[in-house]
């Protein structure tokens, strides 16, 4: 399933995450961090197993992590997500 | 914990921001009886539906409950209320703080809502228990009402904020304008045999005048106090800490007034002072309070204040 159109969710702080959905004709994630050296790998695959769970096999999620908890990865993408309308 | 679960200590409930994993992930940490996770005022409008999905996740994550946990949820008549029950209470909170809850029908309707979602959930029903905010003066005019509604409510929450705004008066902290609804609310829960939780004190810089509020609700009845910030924790702990002296009078009583039963009489002298049933009371409440805080092991049963037939 693909995304349809445009959602963000997040914050900037200290221990959050922003993150950005947009169509896309693939699945593309693009991360920064301020752990990326050591985390980045983790972050994705948090990243992917909601997206997975969520059925998006398409768009484009950019993330600005602040060094952010899995549940708090899960509930911002998710976030994003429904702000987007969801998948179709 | 004590016997008795109207004993269960809650003397300082932290409210935590629904929207900030910085502070959520704390809870934890946090040394109070008990949490307020907010979804309504701490909240932005804009950030309600992302706040309540923040909540779910953290929740979900946080198996090893180490306080009681309750969650604030938007009022019952805004479009947010119903999304927060429906997004939050599957993650199981103890409990949700009710705001405005000014009549007895708003907090009718949260219990039968409460009641829907145990059903659905397939849990215990009564699990989800209710604070309920008294902050207006029809709150407090209705509060023995209110008290009345549930066996859910494990209390009434005096909110000394929003009451002083419904009455278009300035809060001072010496707090004379708020007497008659504190003690209204007060009344109300003593009467219905629930905890009277007091108001936030806002000023986290002035611990004097904190330690001095939080004294005065103690001599009053309250049980407990509600926060905005950790650092108030250690000062109304501190406060309501049965004091040595107090407790050793409170042993002092029981052992009098069981010799007193064992001679066949209800009354007995100790040091000069009459020891009769509402003595036995006051120091069984000390007692239990005191075992709550760990301070005795002494569990005190309720034929140790009657005595038997």
């Amino acid at each position: 399933m693909k995304l349809q159109k445009r959602g963000q969710a997040g914050t900037m702080q200290s221990s959050d995450l922003m993150v950005v959905v947009e169509p896309a004709d693939e699945l593309v994630i693009e991360i920064e961090s301020t752990v990326k050296k050591q985390f980045e790998h983790l972050i994705r695959a948090k990243l992917e197993s909601v997206l997975a769970k969520h059925g998006a096999t398409a768009g484009r999620i950019s993330v600005s992590d602040r060094g952010a908890l899995d549940y708090a990865i899960e509930a911002r993408l998710e976030a994003a997500l429904q702000r987007a309308g969801g998948l179709s | 914990m004590a016997e008795n679960p109207a004993y269960q200590l809650r003397r300082t409930l932290l409210y935590v921001p629904g929207n900030m994993p910085s502070m959520l992930q704390n809870i934890p940490l946090f040394q109070c009886d008990g949490v307020i996770i907010d979804l309504e005022d701490a909240v932005p409008l804009s950030e309600k539906d992302a706040a309540r999905i923040l909540v779910r996740r953290f929740l979900e994550n946080y198996t090893e409950r180490n306080k009681e946990i309750l969650v604030r949820i938007n009022p019952l008549d805004t479009k947010w209320a119903l999304d927060d029950l429906k997004a939050v209470l599957p993650a199981l909170p103890d409990g949700i703080r009710l705001p405005k809850a000014d009549t007895p029908e708003i907090v009718e309707r949260l219990d039968t809502l409460l009641t829907e979602y145990e059903e659905e959930l397939g849990l215990e029903l009564g699990r989800f228990r209710i604070l309920p905010s008294i902050e207006s003066a029809q709150g407090v005019i209705n509060a023995t009402e209110i008290s009345r509604v549930t066996p859910r409510l494990i209390g009434l929450a005096f909110g000394a904020e929003d009451y002083t705004a419904s009455m278009e008066i300035e809060r001072t902290k010496s707090g004379e304008e708020l007497f008659n609804a504190r003690m209204n609310v007060l009344w109300a829960a003593k009467s219905a045999g629930i905890q009277a939780i007091d108001t936030i004190f806002s000023d986290v810089n002035d611990m004097d005048a904190l330690r001095r509020e939080t004294e005065l609700i103690k001599r009053l009845g309250y049980t407990g106090k509600c926060m905005v910030n950790p650092r108030q924790i250690d000062v109304i702990h501190d406060v309501f800490a049965p004091k040595q002296a107090e407790v050793d009078y409170a042993l002092q009583v029981i052992d009098a007034i069981k010799r007193a039963r064992e001679m066949g009489t209800g009354v007995i002298s100790l040091k000069g002072k009459m020891i009769d049933a509402p003595v036995v009371k006051r120091a069984a409440r000390v007692l239990r309070t005191a075992y709550a805080h760990g301070l005795v092991d002494v569990i005190i049963h309720e034929e140790d204040i009657h005595g038997a037939e």
